[in-house]
């Protein structure tokens, strides 16, 4: 594939991001940026999922704990506060190395907790090391049994999300501090932070379809759809087939906790809402109607699906209609709606051929 | 020794109570095509799955090159040099045929996961090299006119070539078909010995398991007789057509 058919999409998207912004900022909307910009950070985690999903061919029904592993972590660290342990020496050696920052709370106090950068760090580490020693025993598993180990997985992380004093149980974390950037740009859920976090959230979803697609359409895409289609052939051809499932299942929930982190960042705040078993079901929903193995389509479904939930047109029925919405694709559309007959020839050309 | 690539001694494999494998030694001189025939249910895909790794065996030794590889996992004894197609042809089925060979060249080729999402320079020169030596397969075969035909679109034919070029782009030193005229009219399966005997030509040992007869006496250098899980005859074909045990399992009683 040349480097034009794969990245045109890439421009394509950027194009319809920024005349998006324009079109809205003109017509006065400009709120709508906001939930796009939600909307997008949970892209980030149905990119990942597609990977794992679509092209590796291993379910997850766990990826709202990942989500929730970053969320959490980062909100933990960048709220805590440190000033009681004042000098001692592990504290002075943080804040020299820029790992510390200040400010005060609603009352003044001041407060001293880890910089979110650092927190964005750990909530990294975390989340991978996680998903690295759950995905060694679970990944021998196929199937329903995969599923059920990834459903076994989320439910833990809900349950200690709820029962811990340090989450902040039913309430969840809030104020979270903005998550500052270089070039004075800011992770900020403020007005009027809105555009420049449209465009910071869209440049890293931008950024992770870009890993995605090359990931894709390189040696190891291949591997990880060979193993898709036909995992004991894939291994007698050399492929380790178990490696790669893992460092996929690995890469996908950092996706996951980089979406977290920055939704959190955003929002200000995380609560166990973010954790429910509903959620992981919605990422999968996603997934599935996007086409399973079709970044684009996933991508295109998140941004859509979550922006329509986020804007509340589906009322309380929310969890509901992405329950619905998978049972209606795996009977009506297994290849996802854009693969219906009507969609295939502009699909076609965003994906090149249907891989499955 | 060196001129013996393959070796098994005293292989045995169970399933439940049943015997599948009993007590199999079995030597393939490098260079030589090798036929194992026996029956329905004698053990002969069995033992293949023991030499690939697919299964482990429950006691006795597998030697490539006078290296015991008993119990390697399948991708490292396909990285050691040996490659296998399986009875029932398995393409990837919705990859093109050109892609199918090119997930051949994984065992030969480098660049990891984070090289992939980077797309680094090397990574798409690695590529560009993996499709074109891809290509030249294909094309070795003449099956350079279906490079872009998506694999499960293909006849039946020439889905088993796709697999035989898929063994060789992992370059291996040993070959097992299992089964390769399975399926195949007399025509193909013609041009399938004439293949087979090409292959060898180029220094690629050849273990072949076959249900047709013909085909097993005219390419194969040396043929054993699984019957029951057990190595009951060995010998150059002319030997084997001849052995009255052969006929007996063949046959039965009254032709031997």
């Amino acid at each position: 594939m040349t480097p034009l058919r794969r990245y045109l999409p890439v421009l394509t998207a950027v194009l319809v991001v920024v005349l998006l912004q324009v079109a809205l900022s003109a017509a006065g909307a400009t709120y709508y940026l906001t939930q796009l910009t939600m909307s997008a950070y949970y892209a980030l985690v149905v990119i990942g999922l597609c990977l794992l999903m679509g092209y590796a061919g291993q379910v997850s029904l766990g990826h709202a704990g990942f989500f929730a592993i970053g969320g959490y972590t980062s909100a933990v660290l960048t709220t805590c506060n440190l000033s009681a342990f004042g000098q001692t020496s592990w504290i002075t050696s943080c804040r020299w190395l820029g790992m510390l920052a200040e400010r005060r709370d609603l009352y003044g106090a001041s407060i001293l907790s880890f910089a979110p950068w650092a927190g964005f760090l750990a909530a990294m580490c975390l989340a991978g090391i996680i998903a690295f020693l759950i995905g060694l025993p679970i990944l021998r598993l196929k199937g329903h049994y995969l599923a059920m180990a990834t459903l076994g997985f989320g439910l833990i992380i809900y349950r200690i999300v709820l029962a811990a004093p340090i989450f902040g149980q039913a309430d969840g974390i809030s104020n979270v501090p903005p998550f500052p950037l270089p070039f004075g740009l800011e992770v900020n859920g403020r007005p009027a932070f809105r555009e420049q976090n449209y465009y910071l959230a869209w440049a890293l979803v931008m950024a992770a379809m870009v890993l995605a697609v090359n990931l894709v359409h390189s040696r190891v895409g291949r591997a990880l759809r060979s193993i898709h289609q036909g995992e004991e052939v894939a291994h007698s051809l050399g492929i380790n087939t178990y490696r790669y499932k893992l460092a996929t299942f690995v890469a996908s929930s950092l996706f996951a906790a980089a979406g977290g982190v920055f939704l959190t960042h955003y929002n200000g705040s995380i609560g166990p809402s973010e954790v429910t078993v509903m959620k992981s079901v919605r990422y999968v929903a996603i997934v599935a109607v996007g086409g399973m193995a079709n970044l684009w389509g996933a991508m295109l479904m998140a941004i859509l699906l979550n922006f329509l939930s986020l804007r509340g047109v589906m009322g309380t029925y929310d969890d509901a209609v992405f329950g619905a919405i998978l049972i209606v694709i795996m009977l009506a559309a297994p290849d996802g709606l854009l693969r219906l007959p009507r969609w295939r020839r502009p699909m076609h050309f965003l994906s090149r051929r249907p891989h499955g | 020794m060196d001129d013996i690539l393959l070796e098994t001694r005293n292989l045995q494999r169970f399933f439940g109570g049943l015997h599948a494998v009993k007590d199999v030694s079995l030597k393939v001189p490098r260079g030589t095509i090798q036929a194992v025939i026996g029956p329905n249910g004698a053990g002969k895909t069995t033992l293949f799955n023991l030499i690939a790794g697919t299964l482990p065996p429950h006691d006795g030794q597998v030697l490539f090159r006078g290296r015991p590889i008993t119990a390697w996992k399948p991708h490292a004894i396909a990285e050691l040099g040996i490659a296998r197609t399986f009875q029932t042809t398995r393409l990837f089925p919705h990859m093109t045929v050109l892609e199918n060979v090119m997930v051949g060249r994984h065992p030969r080729t480098r660049c990891g996961f984070l090289a992939g999402m980077l797309n680094l320079p090397r990574t798409w020169r690695e590529d560009r090299e993996i499709q074109s030596s891809a290509l030249a397969i294909l094309r070795d075969l003449g099956l350079e006119g279906l490079a872009d035909q998506t694999a499960s679109n293909l006849p039946f034919g020439k889905q088993r070539l796709v697999e035989f070029a898929r063994a060789l782009a992992t370059e291996p030193t040993l070959l097992l078909l299992d089964e390769p005229a399975a399926g195949l009219n007399i025509y193909e399966t013609r041009e399938l010995a004439s293949l087979i005997l090409r292959i060898r030509q180029r220094g690629i040992t050849c273990l072949v398991v076959e249900h047709d007869m013909s085909l097993v006496m005219d390419i194969s250098d040396d043929v054993a007789v699984l019957d029951g899980g057990q190595k009951i005859a060995q010998g150059p074909p002319r030997a084997i057509q001849s052995n009255p045990e052969v006929i007996r399992i063949y046959l039965g009683d009254n032709h031997a």
